[in-house]
């Protein structure tokens, strides 16, 4: 118990302090993650939105990929790019194992699957006569297009949360295509894994504490733009 | 004005990411721009003891400060630290398990082996220590009374330097202790297994500098130490550059030359002194692995 306090405390102390290593962390996870989903959403979405549309044989043996994809084992993906970005692997040539970017890719693919299938079913959700509607009323192709995926908003936001929920809390995939170094790659679930073996307990147990409050802002900011829609 | 203003959150948050995205691209810049040879950066493969004891946080600063090289250290245990160095996936090694770095160095992978630190292996148990390992006259008995006893021994199982050293330990006391159900294998590092041992009571094996980093957690007491075939003794090494087109080859003979400095091995020497009033690693650098522990 008292480690939990003392860990508290000391998450206290660094947000207050604003400690210079913590932050520069902070907003690395940040960025990393916020980047990573905004890959997988520019992905997933449009992909989503054609997977719920498009009709074509094999289509729900697509879809089921794509649920099967949304349960990635991130440490699974963190070793199959690894794999290519090595020295030794197909795309060695790149140097892009041990930086950031490596773990945005990893984070996009884990996140990809997750924002189309959200995006598959909150399109497919919608009411198929609007789509009759809107192309009723003259719409043309991209009009119709943006009029569906303003109408199901809601869904695609759940979309990007979930997204982001995938990559802020993976661990397995940035340790293994970042390699944890610090002021480069070391985000806040390495660290957090480092300071455990470390046996520095009560600043793993802080770092969990900023990660989750991190999380927790930008989850709570999709939020309101997300329920700001419900008045309309 | 409400369908506005959901536009506008949604284009702020857009914009938002796409700067974090412009800022860590910014900073890759140069990084991407410094190819293979002239590259300011090098890989360094290692053990997981020399990062939970915290020598790394302060070996390497030194050294980027004082070459403008640019280190990536991966702590991983020795045994695959040892395989990225023979895909020449890194550039320097610094691992601890002789029988291991040989075959790399006869193979021509490895080049520039120096001798670097040592400290030792000891053997930590539960206080009251149930086997009575205490009472044994070697490392070797020790075990010996902990496979008879069936009391829990907590082993890395992850190939890595101290895990290589407790197989061939167990070899010499002739017990296989694969698969009985006293012998647990976390295939973790050594900060991790440290703290299973000791939530589960159980006896393992570690290098002195962890342990002693980390004994304000642990309940554990050293059982069996002071054996000669104890000793835990790191090498750094250059993936050899010849071998491998992207291997910095130069960044890692500058790495070399740092950890066997008379300067590094001072820092070295005094490493923790200060807070556990002993050396964690003593300094080696030119001496021959057989006068080690005399």
């Amino acid at each position: 118990m008292e480690q939990i306090w003392q860990g508290l405390i000391k998450a206290l102390e660094m947000l207050v302090q604003g400690d210079r290593e913590v932050l520069g962390i902070t907003l690395l996870t940040l960025k990393v993650s916020g980047m990573g989903t905004l890959i997988s959403v520019l992905i997933g979405i449009p992909l989503g939105v054609f997977l719920a549309l498009a009709v074509f044989p094999g289509r729900n043996a697509v879809v089921s990929l794509v649920n099967f994809g949304m349960g990635l084992p991130p440490v699974v993906v963190g070793l199959w790019v690894a794999i290519f970005l090595w020295r030794s692997g197909p795309l060695g040539f790149l140097n892009m194992i041990y930086t950031p970017a490596a773990i945005v890719v990893a984070q996009a693919i884990i996140a990809a699957p997750i924002v189309t299938g959200f995006t598959i079913a909150a399109i497919g959700q919608l009411n198929p006569k609007i789509r009759l509607q809107i192309i009723a009323l003259g719409a043309s192709r991209v009009q119709l297009l943006w009029l569906l995926v303003r109408e199901a908003r809601m869904g695609l936001l759940a979309a990007v949360i979930a997204g982001f929920g995938g990559v802020i809390s993976e661990v397995g995939a940035s340790m293994m295509v970042g390699g944890n170094i610090y002021g480069s790659t070391r985000v806040l679930t390495t660290a957090t894994a480092m300071e455990v073996s470390k046996g520095n307990f009560d600043i793993a147990i802080a770092l969990s504490v900023i990660l989750m409050v991190l999380a927790y802002i930008v989850t709570f900011s999709l939020t309101m733009l997300q329920q700001r829609g419900r008045g309309l | 004005m409400l369908k506005r203003s959901v536009l506008v959150w949604v284009a702020i948050i857009v914009l938002a990411m796409a700067l974090a995205g412009c800022q860590a691209k910014t900073e890759q810049a140069p990084r991407d721009t410094a190819k293979a040879p002239e590259s300011k950066e090098i890989v360094l493969a290692t053990t997981t003891s020399t990062q939970d004891s915290g020598l790394l946080d302060v070996l390497i600063p030194y050294f980027e400060k004082k070459t403008g090289y640019k280190v990536k250290p991966i702590a991983v245990g020795t045994g695959q630290a040892l395989e990225q160095g023979k895909k020449g996936d890194a550039d320097v090694l610094l691992t601890h398990a002789m029988s291991s770095e040989k075959p790399l160095v006869d193979e021509g992978v490895a080049v520039n082996y120096q001798l670097v630190m040592h400290n030792d292996f000891i053997l930590v148990g539960p206080e009251n220590d149930p086997a009575g390992v205490k009472q044994a006259g070697s490392s070797i008995e020790a075990l010996k009374k902990i496979a008879e006893k069936g009391a829990v021994f907590v082993s890395r199982g992850d190939k890595s330097g101290t895990d290589t050293k407790e197989k061939s330990m167990w070899k010499t006391a002739q017990i296989d202790p694969k698969g009985k159900q006293w012998y647990q294998e976390t295939g973790s590092g050594m900060g991790q297994t440290l703290t299973i041992a000791n939530q589960k009571l159980g006896y393992t094996l570690t290098d002195r500098a962890t342990f002693l980093a980390q004994q304000k957690n642990l309940k554990l007491v050293i059982v069996s130490e002071g054996d000669k075939d104890l000793l835990n003794i790191y090498h750094v090494m250059q993936v050899n550059p010849d071998k491998f087109a992207r291997v910095n080859g130069a960044g890692g003979k500058a790495f070399v030359e740092y950890m066997v400095s008379p300067e590094t091995q001072k820092i070295i020497e005094d490493f923790g002194k200060d807070k556990y009033g002993q050396s964690l690693f003593y300094p080696d650098a030119g001496k021959k692995v057989e006068e080690l522990g005399k």
